[in-house]
């Protein structure tokens, strides 16, 4: 059997000893998962290596950690994987055991109770509390059943995939510099009920995230969330879907900015064809002579001088815009908006038609759905 | 090699010296561009965020119009395109009946997108077309002693599956492939793969820069001479930012960015100014001494 070496990453900060290495070696098939060589390294040389775990079959949600840098479940990464990965910050070593030495780190975002335990309770938790994460019935509740059409649950079903096992939040970079994001976990929650026809409250549950200064707008869309997730619930889509609902259905002006750039942004394709920076970063606070944009255009100006004294920005790339939107480009724009409904294809119902691995979850026709509150109500 | 090209909004906007360097480096590499000229922006995946379909329409049509060209190949030199794009490509060729409504979009103009067209940034068009074996027969000056971060962003490297990154194709190890065949070192630093802030750069301004001077910060203390990017968006945040950067991280930075095609066509013998690098915030022309760094083989 082959010998993988693990680096396991020891820390008490009862102790107040700094954190350190530890590596050992266990001989295990390729096929074993990451979660038995630690428990094997436990059993068998140090009972004190702190791992949380439970089902060891990816349904608990306890085991998260990170291997070679990327988050994930240990009980489902096979050591062969584990070993092949090259996530941030991790180097590979350059002897012969490259392929064969795995590093295991407590998750990142959260703080280390030990070893590779950390605080989902400090932070997780105490995120996902914080969206409400439970049902608002509408009222009158009805006598029978709540009937909810079949590719809506569908939908929902993809946030409901969730475990809790905070890879997502481990490695979330907004997170990293704000600590005070709501974050993928608790957002993609939001969704769940959101995007829930049964669900009295979407309105308040839209505005209170988009107001709030670390809500859905303060997601940088790194796609690291998605990346992250065992369980296909791609996080950062269902942000996505949250700021759609919020700024195209619900056209919540939130003070984050988030509704005004985003329709800063169309306003100036729909223009101009191509991008033209110079109007956006106004435009994104409320127009050049706006209370809000007037200290950002006075605080880029140095900048604004020094493009313009290299030649990196002209006097007509600055105040005008070299391009116009050809008229094709216009016409798409009339044609989509102006649609009664927004028209959105969601590959978790749809499937991929010629690809097995990704099933469709649904019948393909009903997958291409108008999506819009009142249908879904 | 003849390839439809995308250059993007930013690199003919508040990034020319992208444009300009892609367009010297494209005859030293022996690539055609055709530029579509008529094409729109990708969304950056806001318009995407706005309405889903608006933003699969106006890049069905820039795979339409790059299908035109007669090219099964298009080429990009913005990361954020190639998310934007692919990620809208996955759904045109996931569902015949999505793929359909969208091109009902484009047929007044005549056009209509195939399944097919293949979608690269100029990073992967460099290794898996034109090959790296091939790139170092073309070095005039390698690019001894110049220590350089790759900072790959967020577009070109995740989502891992749509991306195409496997074992056989380790696309998030092209930089630095890259960067060691024009005779370079790579500098690895925490932030090789973190995201450089500027997507929330109007919605809180603190956290973005906060994140760009990480990066900046961790690659100088790595003694990076420079960082060099694969997508101009990344460029704006890192150069055009840096110095109200500086200030919201509370140290000096003074960190050239380069763009890759910057890099590449340093080490093919174009000189700083023939690849613009006069027009970044941060000086590589003033900051980097190119007669020591650069050592001249020809």
């Amino acid at each position: 059997m082959p010998e993988y070496t693990l680096r396991i990453r020891r820390y008490d900060p009862q102790s107040g000893q700094a954190a350190r290495w530890e590596e050992h070696t266990v001989e295990l098939s390729a096929r074993s998962s990451v979660l038995d060589a630690i428990l094997k390294v436990r059993d068998d040389r140090d009972g004190s290596i702190g791992i949380r775990c439970s089902c060891q079959q990816a349904i608990c949600g306890s085991c998260g950690v990170r291997m070679n840098g990327k988050p994930g479940l240990a009980c489902n990464t096979h050591l062969e994987e584990a070993a092949r990965r090259q996530g941030t910050g991790f180097k590979a070593p350059q002897d012969g055991r490259r392929n064969m030495v795995i590093t295991v780190e407590p998750m990142g975002n959260m703080p280390v109770i030990r070893d590779l335990i950390v605080d989902m309770d400090a932070v997780h938790w105490r995120k996902i509390q914080r969206v409400t994460p439970w049902l608002i019935n509408k009222q009158p509740v009805p006598e029978r059943e709540y009937v909810v059409p079949h590719d809506n649950m569908v939908d929902v079903t993809q946030t409901m995939a969730c475990i809790q096992c905070g890879a997502c939040v481990s490695d979330c970079l907004a997170m990293e510099v704000d600590p005070l994001f709501i974050g993928p976990a608790a957002l993609a929650k939001a969704y769940r009920f959101a995007g829930d026809p049964r669900d009295a409250e979407h309105a308040q549950r839209l505005n209170d995230l988009s107001q709030d200064r670390h809500g859905i707008y303060d997601c940088t869309h790194c796609f690291n969330c998605v990346d992250a997730c065992p369980k296909g619930v791609e996080p950062m889509n269902q942000i996505m879907r949250l700021r759609r609902m919020a700024g195209s259905d619900h056209k919540i002006e939130d003070d984050n900015n988030g509704y005004r750039h985003e329709h800063a942004f169309v306003k100036n394709i729909r223009k101009h064809g191509l991008l033209h920076e110079a109007d956006l970063l106004p435009d994104s606070y409320g127009g050049k002579f706006h209370p809000r944009a007037v200290p950002e255009l006075i605080s880029s100006l140095p900048t604004a001088a020094t493009a313009l004294a290299r030649r990196k920005m002209t006097p007509a790339t600055a105040l005008g815009h070299p391009h116009k939107a050809p008229k094709e480009v216009k016409r798409i724009f009339e044609q989509v908006e102006g649609r009664p409904e927004r028209v959105e294809l969601n590959l978790y119902v749809s499937g991929y038609e010629d690809d097995p691995k990704h099933a469709a979850h649904t019948d393909i026709a009903t997958a291409l759905h108008p999506e819009t509150e009142g249908q879904k109500s | 090699m003849r390839v439809a090209y995308w250059p993007g909004c930013v690199s003919r906007g508040f990034a020319p010296e992208l444009h300009g360097a892609m367009a010297a480096v494209a005859p030293l590499l022996d690539i055609e561009l055709i530029e579509l000229d008529r094409a729109a922006c990708c969304g950056a995946g806001v318009i995407a965020e706005h309405n889903q379909e608006l933003a699969d329409t106006l890049n069905a049509r820039t795979f339409a119009l790059a299908q035109q060209t007669d090219g099964e190949l298009m080429m990009n030199i913005c990361s954020t395109c190639q998310g934007a794009q692919s990620e809208c490509q996955e759904r045109l060729d996931a569902n015949t009946p999505y793929r359909e409504q969208i091109n009902a979009n484009l047929s007044q103009e005549g056009l209509s997108y195939q399944k097919g067209i293949t979608n690269k940034n100029f990073l992967w068009l460099l290794v898996e077309d034109i090959g790296l074996d091939a790139v170092r027969a073309k070095v005039k000056r390698p690019l001894t002693e110049l220590r350089v971060g790759p900072f790959y962003g967020c577009y070109i490297v995740r989502p891992v599956e749509r991306l195409g990154i496997t074992d056989a194709r380790p696309r998030d190890r092209y930089m630095h492939l890259v960067i060691d065949a024009l005779g370079a070192t790579v500098i690895d630093y925490a932030g090789v793969y973190k995201c450089c802030g500027f997507p929330v750069i109007t919605m809180n301004k603190e956290a973005s820069l906060t994140q760009a001077g990480r990066h900046l910060g961790d690659a100088l203390d790595a003694e990076a001479d420079c960082l060099v990017v694969p997508c101009p968006l990344c460029h704006l945040n890192l150069d055009m930012q840096q110095p109200a950067t500086a200030k919201v991280v509370g140290r000096e930075l003074g960190l050239p960015v380069l763009h890759l095609p910057q890099l590449v066509g340093l080490a093919l013998g174009l000189s700083p100014k023939q690849l613009g690098m006069s027009k970044h915030i941060v000086r590589p022309t003033s900051v980097i001494d190119w007669s020591t760094s650069v050592v001249a083989s020809a």
